[in-house]
């Protein structure tokens, strides 16, 4: 959480300073549900993470040092300066990058466990998140659907954070409780408070175990507020002040770091030298890939195809 | 031998790439024990079981599953159940299938088959031509296989290729059009990419693919009792487009035609024709032409539908109008 708290504080700084362009996607606010769903996916689980995952992202395996070359668009990050952003991953070791269109990786996630059910490799799950409004898609309702038809051992976290960039929840759905949804789907359903780590990683936990005990797909809901606009061209002047001083607007990291200074399980001194240690880790390595080659384009093969003999002429 | 017809062979091509990999499987409406609306995977759901698996009504979903499954290593054939509902999966296929590789590194190797084109009373909504829709986007491969023996060899080869391929089987072919044989190998046929002369000639060029290949080839038998021969191109894919096989054919010619069942508009007969304006110009003795369906939705009555597309007549009248300009 501290990592991509502080990554993404220094990629908003990148941004501001004219170094990233297109757009920075922050998840301020959604760290906790996100990391509670990456630590508890392993090697040989998919994983198909969204705009607000960094958190969730890095406890799954993706590093700072790739985070910041595809925001920077270093010819050496694992997107080339051919995708930006969010959109990065390493789809052959299960980590899928995301398309912008909403609910699309749902039922690609469903694919790539049909591929290993069909190799009889058993006990891997797979995993995707979403926002409230992703779940207006039609792919996101075909992809549910197809999850449950094939009983296929899939987790689906909502983070309901009230904003579809602009749009509130009351133009954006009419059902009282998303949750209700996995009725209608036919899975299971589990509710997280959102920006409590602990609530988070116990529902995430519970539903990842049961997917991989065979129990079927899993849509969990937790409500929480993004506490940073849609992106960070986007001052989320739309959201009202009331809602930010809720208990839906508290923040996830602070509350994490004083239930666990509360707990005695951290004491300040370590909670401060973390925080060095990770900033310190977090500005070698933007110095570093400020310093990488951009994508030369007199050397890009411009050839969208994966077969060299399409390249030419195609 | 008794005869294969064009649909015999798309099912026998999927059974053999059933036998022969165990990464292919396929996904689609109503193909398991049904067979398929057309029963192109009759009785393969029965041989391999589990193989040959039903979808809900779902084509975004299907295509999102397929690319899923093929990054994990299959090799999925997802099979629309006509080319027309492939637009509720459109965003897959050229999103995500097209872009994966150019974006990740990581290949798609996926087969969506588009049932196409029209056959007398489909109508607009299970009658169209979507080639040049997907052949758009850099990154998919686009077969219109116009022979038996190529339904059968293309197929084949889609599926073994890294990258996502469109095959867009022709319905009008499927019971209409006959082999004594397939091709024991699919090294015995042209590989996909290769255009074939489908009938030599001397006075003009027809460039078509799929259904209007045999509209082509009638009209250039009906153009011998005007005297002339009429050369037809078969492009077999339309991506890749083999430029080099058009502009010896009109390097020979002189004029050219080019056929398509699908709207004019953007669409790859206007493709061909650009191709040959800019890389062949002197090759011309004729401005070149095209000759595609009415600029409307597909009609339902046989009457109007067999006007709305071309015909070894409407491509014989184009083909008059062309020599002697």
């Amino acid at each position: 959480m501290l990592e991509a708290r502080l990554l993404e504080e220094k990629l908003a700084a990148l941004y501001r300073s004219g170094k990233i362009v297109g757009g920075v996607f922050l998840g301020r606010g959604q760290e906790a549900l996100s990391v509670a769903l990456g630590v508890h996916l392993r090697r040989g689980d998919i994983y198909a993470p969204l705009i607000r995952d960094q958190a969730g992202r890095l406890a799954f395996g993706d590093t700072i040092l790739d985070t910041l070359r595809t925001y920077l668009g270093s010819s050496l990050g694992s997107m080339r300066g051919r995708d930006g952003n969010i959109h990065r991953g390493r789809p052959s070791e299960g980590y899928h990058a995301m398309i912008s269109h909403l609910g699309a990786m749902v039922s690609t996630v469903c694919g790539g466990l049909v591929a290993k059910r069909f190799r009889g490799e058993k006990g891997a799950v797979g995993a995707t998140c979403i926002g409230e409004g992703g779940t207006s898609t039609g792919s996101f309702h075909e992809g549910m659907n197809m999850a449950a038809v094939e009983n296929l051992p899939l987790v689906v976290v909502v983070a309901n954070n009230q904003y579809s960039y602009s749009t509130p929840n009351d133009r954006q759905f009419a059902c009282s409780d998303l949750l209700s949804k996995a009725t209608g789907y036919g899975v299971a359903g589990h509710r997280a408070i959102g920006n409590d780590l602990i609530d988070c990683l116990a529902v995430i936990g519970e539903a990842v175990a049961a997917a991989r005990r065979g129990e079927g797909t899993q849509l969990v809901v937790a409500d929480l507020l993004r506490l940073v606009g849609h992106g960070e061209h986007d001052d989320a002047s739309y959201i009202p002040e009331a809602m930010k001083k809720s208990p839906l607007g508290r923040d996830c990291l602070e509350l994490a770091r004083q239930s666990l200074i509360e707990q005695k399980w951290l004491s300040d001194e370590e909670a401060g030298s973390w925080h060095e240690a990770v900033e310190k880790e977090v500005e070698e390595t933007a110095s570093k890939v400020l310093r990488e080659p951009a994508p030369d384009p007199s050397e890009e093969d411009w050839n969208a195809f994966a077969s060299p003999s399409l390249g030419r002429n195609p | 031998m008794s005869s294969i017809t064009y649909l015999e062979a798309i099912r026998l091509a999927q059974l053999r790439a059933l036998k022969e990999d165990p990464r292919v499987f396929i996904y689609g409406q109503d193909i398991g024990v049904f067979g398929g609306a057309f029963k192109a995977t009759k009785n393969l759901a029965k041989e391999f079981p589990g193989r040959v698996l039903d979808a809900p009504i779902s084509e975004d979903a299907m295509v999102g599953l397929a690319i899923g499954a093929a990054v994990e290593g299959m090799r999925p054939i997802v099979e629309m159940q006509f080319a027309d509902f492939s637009t509720c999966g459109f965003n897959q296929i050229v999103n995500q299938a097209a872009t994966l590789h150019y974006r990740t590194g990581t290949p798609c190797p996926i087969v969506v088959r588009l049932p196409s084109g029209g056959t007398p009373g489909s109508g607009p909504f299970h009658s169209q031509s979507m080639e040049a829709i997907y052949a758009h986007y850099p990154g998919l491969v686009v077969m219109t296989p116009a022979t038996v023996e190529d339904a059968y060899t293309m197929l084949l080869e889609a599926v073994e290729l890294e990258d996502p391929v469109i095959f867009c089987e022709h319905k009008f072919l499927y019971y209409h059009l006959k082999a004594e044989s397939l091709p024991a190998t699919v090294g015995e046929a042209l590989p996909f990419g290769k255009a074939r002369i489908a009938r030599p000639g001397r006075d003009a060029t027809i460039v078509a693919y799929s259904a209007m290949v045999h509209e082509a080839l009638a009209a250039a038998e009906e153009l011998i009792q005007d005297g002339y021969d009429i050369e037809v191109v078969d492009l077999r894919t339309v991506r890749p487009i083999d430029t080099d096989t058009i502009l010896a054919s009109v390097a020979r010619t002189g004029r050219l035609l080019v056929v398509g069942e699908a709207w004019p508009w953007g669409g790859v007969a206007a493709e061909v024709i650009a191709r040959v304006a800019t890389e062949g110009f002197g090759l011309l003795d004729a401005p070149p032409q095209r000759l595609n369906a009415k600029e409307t939705p597909v009609p339902y009555h046989p009457a109007l539908w067999g006007t709305h597309r071309p015909t070894a007549s409407s491509v014989a009248n184009s083909l008059r109008q062309l020599l002697e300009l």
